[in-house]
């Protein structure tokens, strides 16, 4: 059931839900922060056919029917920014469905490694740097196309192929946990996907995963 | 499994491909954005847009070209060429570019890696070298290969890893062109010698090439232009062949 308590349509395999209308209505914030990057993210949501707006007023996030917080960069730096501006207790307060994407979903978790961070504590996951025994096999970052496994019956994976490739580029994880929904491998398993009530996060970019990103993305627009 | 990435190289001049393609499904064969969908929806890993032109009053066009190519693919993808300076890197990526390669401006400066690292992040910052093996040493050059330095290429890869480079891409220009393989010796001595991505480049020719340079090489990735443009190899069956090889790669 959608939102507004009307039954979804069938969607499309790998593509935009057939009630493209509700869609192309749908207030989308994207959360507006110094993070890099954030505009590959617009563009995919326009590939989708949906207009986001890249925002960090209150009002309209609060507005939002689905807020995205992507991310690209540092922790401590992009923690700071967010307390600056208020954003982080928005963040704890929203209540329509969230996406984290990358740092993002760093940025969710309770603490990150990285500078010694204090994080949102969405996920109360610990967030490592990646400590390769043998630094020939396995490098850090771990960039590159990698599976997503151990897939929960969640609608953010409605679906998907069984072990999708999504795109990776990152040095710190996050810790499997209960709210694990899909798991990747490397170096150890970490979390790929966390979802906790109306929060989900994805560790990978999306936004840059080919037909399976683009299947993440609009299953969230239909959550 | 982490999967090794194959990824196709576009010269860009004046907006424009160069080198010649010859796609059948193209209208238009210089046409960047839509070479660059066709080896999005074909399969490639990531893009890389190489801009020979690169002169001041050309990079409008390329940052609106970006724009262009990042709206149409779903796939990262790399832009280099004549980039020297945080504010270019800042254009493109905010034309939408996801990293960026620099070459020559980093030999001229290596302090610029430091700070377009610590300014966007490791990740977006692609360390190209182009190296050649004079007299039995590898050594370093810029310019697209034409100037000789005195950097030798195992030293300044592992400087530039230490001064944060997220990847590197090695360029061999004694094999670039000749389709007669990858310098896999070379790579292999920098790829286990770094704890960071080597992208291979320069001499592709078969798929057996592309094997080779990820198992003898150790090559996190490999790159090729004119093998791809020339539909000599087709993406698809080159990932075929290389997961029957037992290569880990994305389908």
């Amino acid at each position: 059931m959608t939102e507004d308590g009307r039954p979804k349509t069938e969607e499309r395999h790998f593509g935009l839900p057939s009630s493209v209308s509700r869609l192309l209505n749908m207030k989308i914030a994207v959360i507006k922060y110094n993070s890099g990057n954030v505009q590959s993210v617009l563009y995919a949501l326009e590939r989708l056919g949906v207009n986001a707006e890249l925002t960090d007023d209150p009002e309209v996030i609060r507005a939002a029917d689905k807020v995205i917080f992507p991310g690209q960069g540092e922790a401590s730096t992009a923690m700071r920014y967010l307390k600056e501006r208020k954003l982080d207790q928005l963040i704890s307060d929203i209540k329509q469905p969230f996406l984290g994407v990358c740092l993002g979903l760093q940025l969710l978790c309770e603490h990150s490694e990285e500078n010694d961070t204090e994080c949102l504590g969405i996920f109360p996951v610990k967030v490592n740097r990646f400590v390769p025994e043998n630094s020939q096999e396995f490098k850090v970052p771990h960039v590159g196309w990698n599976e997503l496994e151990n897939l929960a019956n969640n609608p953010l994976l409605k679906d998907l192929p069984a072990e999708p490739f999504v795109y990776y580029v990152h040095s710190f994880y996050a810790e499997l946990s209960d709210y694990t929904i899909a798991q990747t491998h490397y170096i150890h398993d970490f979390s790929g996907i966390l979802h906790r009530d109306n929060y989900y996060a994805i560790q990978a970019h999306p936004e840059k995963s080919g037909l399976v990103g683009e299947k993440l993305l609009s299953n969230f627009l239909c959550i | 499994m982490l999967t090794k990435r194959i990824i196709p190289c576009l010269d860009i001049k004046e907006g424009r491909t160069v080198k010649g393609v010859n796609f059948v499904e193209l209208r238009d064969a210089g046409d960047p954005v839509e070479l660059a969908k066709i080896y999005s929806d074909e399969g490639a890993d990531e893009l890389v847009f190489l801009d020979i032109t690169a002169t001041v009053d050309k990079r409008k066009t390329l940052a609106e070209l970006v724009t262009k190519v990042a709206k149409a693919i779903n796939i990262p993808f790399t832009v280099g060429g004549g980039i020297s300076t945080i504010e270019d890197v800042k254009v493109l990526l905010n034309a939408g570019a996801d990293k960026i390669s620099i070459n020559s401006s980093a030999v001229k400066n290596p302090q610029i890696i430091n700070d377009m690292a610590a300014e966007f992040g490791s990740q977006c910052v692609v360390v190209a070298i182009d190296t050649r093996n004079v007299d039995g040493i590898d050594f370093v050059h810029t310019h697209g290969g034409r100037k000789a330095t005195l950097l030798k290429t195992q030293e300044w890869a592992q400087e530039v890893c230490d001064r944060g480079a997220g990847e590197i891409l090695l360029t061999s220009m004694d094999h670039d062109g000749t389709k007669a393989g990858f310098s896999n010796e070379l790579l292999a001595e920098i790829s286990s010698a770094l704890s960071i991505p080597v992208i291979a480049s320069g001499g592709a020719g078969t798929m057996t090439h592309f094997k080779d340079v990820f198992t003898f090489g150790k090559a996190d990735a490999a790159l090729a232009a004119s093998i791809f443009h020339f539909k000599e190899i087709g993406i698809p069956e080159l990932k075929s062949y290389l997961s029957d090889s037992e290569i880990s790669i994305r389908k």
